[in-house]
């Protein structure tokens, strides 16, 4: 009993470690960041070197598009491929697929912002939003594809049948009776996977590049907040530092607004079965 | 002998190399209650599921043999056409989670895409949950989801979507095994009550409810059809001895 009592405060102490380094980031984050947040360092612009103020309304309107961007191929093809991988369990292709997106999830964000350099921004002759974007999707994939096989691995198959035994289609059967009941499984997958590539910065160094305009063109460069972030805190002005703090608030507060939000979906839209 | 509507001619059915049905033989009676016992693992399950197609559904299965629905061939038509003729009804009640009691009656039209007016939907939901003695529990709250109910409601339910496509056959796999007594009796007073309009084919390896609810019994054995005849007779004065030994509980 005494071995199990000192098992137990060992476990409590070292989970409560656990979050201590979240703490610190919150604290470190909002102490220094909170003093440069205000309505106008959302919707205006950086200002040059000196003057003081401004903005980073170039880098969430980025932020936004390359999300926007990343999200329409991965999310289609991931939900399809986590579909494929819980349908067909034992077939080659399946595990192929299977091992490649271990393997992606696996690569560092760098190498696919450097396969995106190559594949995009060297054929289209510049920076981009899209090449950004696609950088960023590919590294959405393998989240969108594992949540999305283990949410429908849950769904018993029983359900399937009871469609099937309706003389429904196997299409309909999968697109209206097991994606619905796996809906809040996958819409959480989808907002973690965003959350993750809200953040990334090493994909974009050579893909979005950066922009201290705002910019509604995919063709052409744009900023994104974690980018923005690295250029800031990077520099010599002691008011950019303070951009780059206010700014690091501002990710920080979208992503923990992501992740509360896929928290409420897996537990409001939970089927029961 | 009355009028059939399902026959088979040696059908077999297969996991693999398994064989768990073996040559069988059999002529289903319509608008009477057929019953297929036999110890677990006999192929009972697996039988019907041959009936509506399902059983090929599984990877690595196969059917040999025919199966006729009336004159015709169902391993020659569409397996959507089979199952909206032959409806199922699973073991453990299965109502769609994500609809509401009302949509689960319709499901059969709505996942299939077919359109029904207001006014033929909302009959149809009535029609079909009076059917299955459901109605007057459910009528105040059909927007409520299915799975609210209680077990032995969420398989009235069920059997509701089933009856809703109109079936020629309707087949029932150990519809009882998982409830209580008392929704199992309830289910087995609508067995007897359906067959008016309805053909019913019941899997069961519960004797007792064999004898109360059908008119026709099989036994199978390894899946084998061991003996086939009207139930009292085969209850009391069985021809074979292992469906002796199966009634008397020596094995099963």
């Amino acid at each position: 009993m005494v071995q199990d009592r000192g098992f137990a405060v060992m476990v409590v102490a070292l989970s409560f470690i656990s979050i201590i380094p979240l703490l610190f980031i919150l604290f470190y984050i909002f102490s220094n960041g909170l003093s440069s947040l205000s309505w106008e360092f959302l919707i205006e612009i950086p200002r040059p070197v000196g003057e003081r103020g401004g903005g980073i309304a170039n880098a969430l309107v980025g932020s936004f598009i390359l999300v926007v961007i990343a999200s329409l191929p991965a999310i289609p093809v991931g939900v399809s491929a986590g579909i494929y991988l819980s349908e067909h369990r034992d077939s080659k292709l399946s595990s192929l697929v299977s091992l490649s997106v271990e393997v992606l999830h696996g690569t560092p964000s760098i190498v696919i912002g450097i396969v995106a350099y190559l594949w995009l921004v060297i054929s289209m002759g510049r920076f981009s939003a899209l090449s950004g974007g696609i950088a960023l999707g590919i590294m959405m994939l393998p989240v969108i594809v594992r949540a999305t096989e283990e949410t429908l691995k849950l769904i018993p198959d029983s359900l399937k049948e009871a469609s099937l035994a309706l003389g429904v289609p196997y299409h309909r059967t999968i697109l209206k009776v097991v994606l619905p009941a796996g809906l809040s499984g996958i819409m959480t997958g989808i907002l973690i996977s965003m959350a993750r590539i809200a953040g990334e910065t090493a994909p974009l160094l050579f893909t979005a590049f950066g922009n201290p305009f705002v910019n509604w063109n995919i063709i052409k460069p744009v900023d994104a907040v974690p980018l923005l972030i690295y250029n800031y805190a990077t520099s010599p002005y002691p008011e950019w530092h303070a951009i780059a703090w206010g700014a690091s608030c501002v990710l920080v507060g979208l992503v923990l607004i992501f992740t509360l939000v896929a928290r409420v979906i897996a537990r409001r839209w939970k089927i029961q079965f | 002998m009355e009028d059939t509507i399902l026959n088979t001619e040696n059908l077999s059915a297969y996991f693999g190399d398994n064989r768990v049905v073996n040559q069988v033989n059999l002529s289903i009676p319509e608008n009477m209650v057929t019953t297929i016992m036999g110890p677990s693992g006999c192929g009972k399950t697996t039988l019907i599921r041959c009936f509506n197609r399902i059983h090929e559904l599984i990877p690595d299965t196969r059917v040999e043999g025919k199966v006729y629905l009336r004159e015709e061939d169902i391993y020659a038509m569409n397996p959507i056409i089979t199952r909206r003729r032959i409806g199922m009804v699973f073991q453990r009640p299965n109502p769609f989670p994500t609809m509401t009691i009302y949509d689960n009656v319709i499901a059969g039209y709505k996942l299939n895409g077919i359109a029904l007016g207001r006014g033929e939907s909302d009959a149809m939901v009535e029609n079909s949950l009076r059917k299955a003695a459901l109605w007057d529990e459910v009528k105040d709250h059909l927007l409520r989801k299915g799975t609210f109910l209680s077990g032995g409601q969420q398989q009235r339910l069920c059997i509701a979507r089933a009856l809703a496509m109109n079936p020629d056959i309707l087949l029932l796999d150990e519809p009882t095994s998982a409830l209580d007594p008392k929704a199992a009796a309830h289910i087995e007073q609508l067995i007897v009550e359906l067959k008016k309009t309805v053909t019913l084919v019941l899997v069961t390896h519960n004797i007792a409810q064999a004898g109360r609810v059908s008119d026709v019994t099989a036994f199978l054995y390894l899946g084998e059809l061991v003996e086939f005849g009207p139930t009292e007779r085969l209850h009391t004065a069985p021809k074979d001895r292992r469906t002796e030994e199966f009634l008397t509980g020596k094995f099963g």
